[in-house]
């Protein structure tokens, strides 16, 4: 067990590889109640959410779901967020377990239009269930419709009889389902799921699959692809920038940025010697560290060693050689495209 | 569990001495606390180690650690199965999934290592 954010988190239950296979092929849960959470109310509600955040929050219907960055006015990260429309007047916020607090204060302190923003974490637990039998296993325990839930949608229903938000959503590259539920209902649903999934080999999945499977979808991980010192446009995550939406925190430096061109940005490589790459090492083109790893590490569904780097731009392009310094030694690898995994739809 | 005929080291390595040669491994408690080993890497042939010094490393999904040498002494035989299938030092590493093969340049190095059951009572004084 590891101490993360306060929270005792398993970081696996039966083995890494084995988890992070059950969700590509079968079904896992992941407990993942540490995540924030923060619900924004109000007529000024979405006013508040357009200004600090990077997408355009008007788009969406009520029962819609969007990936969003929370900047500060330099252009930097505060955190990557999902926003859910609960209504005109009400937005749920699903942020990042170590940056909940700091978003909280981020958000009142930009909140002149007085709208009510309540930091609701203690409310809430957490359970994605995510794989190809997720829906499967969900749809015994809840009466929500789940084959009319679209991807990036939620309904507000119910699972075992007790309250829940159930979005279809995920940090796996999987179809799955990530339920927002009491604390007192969680480990009563947990054990429920775990039974409807054992038919099809469901299993309890700790945070270090989490992590593998999120890298092989090439999905960011605060305070490593993004922090408070990388852009969106820098992260390559451009389509959650809307520059024309109007006013948020940090739009003057991201059109600067638009216009100029940024001066490093976020690729994929592959290992092509020996060698895994981690988070942290140095990343050398043509003899010189030009680099660094934001994430690395071994691919269970490719069997290839995998990461995400940034690189200078003129430097960014697929197909690259380049080396990874491993403990003193330079291994080669080769930039390419990400997504590294992207399942059969 | 813990071979009696093994010394260990509080860096959770084995030596097995025979005679003057000694085989090396990382122990039981090593791989569980470490988890699925997907590489190793290990010195050549010839490779002088130099007891409590670093010759090697073994990496999980989630991480990389250092081997140290519990003994000091020129590498004869090096476990080359074990890089097309790490995963052996999860299921054997008391046994097939030994690392390397030694001549002591020095047995009484032997006598500063713990016994199978001084490694027991130091696993769970830490745990």
């Amino acid at each position: 067990m590891i101490d993360f954010g306060g929270w005792e988190m398993p970081v696996e239950y039966s083995g890494i590889i084995e988890e992070h296979h059950a969700v590509r092929r079968r079904v896992g849960l992941f407990d993942v109640s540490h995540m924030g959470e923060i619900e924004i109310r109000g007529p000024e509600a979405l006013e508040l959410v357009q200004y600090v955040t990077t997408n355009d929050a008007s788009r969406l219907r009520a029962g819609q779901i969007q990936y969003s960055g929370l900047l500060y006015a330099h252009g930097g990260y505060v955190d990557d967020i999902l926003v859910h429309k609960i209504a005109g007047d009400h937005y749920f916020l699903c942020v990042n377990a170590s940056n909940q607090e700091k978003d909280y204060e981020h958000i009142r302190q930009a909140n002149r239009m007085r709208a009510g923003v309540e930091f609701a974490s203690e409310r809430y637990a957490q359970l994605a269930i995510q794989g190809p039998r997720a829906q499967d296993t969900l749809q015994q325990i809840t009466p929500a419709n789940l084959s009319a839930i679209r991807y990036y949608n939620f309904v507000e229903s119910e699972v075992c009889g007790k309250p829940a938000r159930v979005a279809r959503t995920g940090y796996t590259g999987e179809d799955g389902f990530e339920l927002y539920v009491a604390p007192e209902a969680a480990e009563l649903i947990w054990d429920r799921l775990l039974d409807a999934g054992q038919q099809f080999g469901i299993l309890p999945c700790g945070l270090g699959a989490r992590n593998t499977l999120r890298l092989e979808a090439a999905m960011p991980l605060y305070g490593h692809e993004i922090d408070a010192d990388i852009t969106p446009f820098e992260a390559g995550l451009d389509w959650t920038v809307k520059l024309e939406k109007g006013d948020f925190i940090g739009r003057t430096v991201l059109l600067r940025q638009r216009a100029e061109g940024v001066r490093r940005k976020l690729l994929g490589f592959e290992m092509t010697g020996r060698g895994i790459a981690r988070d942290g090492y140095q990343v050398l083109v043509g003899g010189r560290a030009e680099g660094w790893v934001t994430s690395g590490g071994p691919s269970p569904t490719l069997k290839k060693n995998i990461g995400l780097c940034y690189l200078p731009a003129e430097l960014a392009e697929i197909g690259r050689p380049i080396e990874i310094s491993i403990r003193g030694r330079a291994v080669e690898a080769v930039t390419c495209a990400t997504p590294f995994y992207k399942r059969v739809k | 569990m813990y071979p009696e005929n093994f010394r260990y080291t509080k860096e959770h390595e084995w030596v097995m001495a025979e005679g003057d040669t000694g085989t090396i491994g990382i122990t039981f408690h090593a791989q569980h606390e470490l988890g699925d080993i997907v590489f190793v890497e290990l010195p050549k042939v010839g490779t002088k180690l130099v007891k409590g010094e670093p010759f090697g490393s073994v990496e999980s999904v989630k991480a990389v650690s250092e081997i140290f040498a519990p003994v000091s002494g020129e590498v004869f035989e090096v476990n080359e199965s074990l890089s097309a299938a790490p995963e052996k030092l999860n299921e054997d590493p008391h046994g097939a999934a030994w690392l390397v093969k030694v001549r002591l340049s020095n047995p009484e190095e032997l006598n500063e290592l713990l016994s199978a059951a001084e490694y027991q009572s130091f696993l769970g004084a830490e745990s």
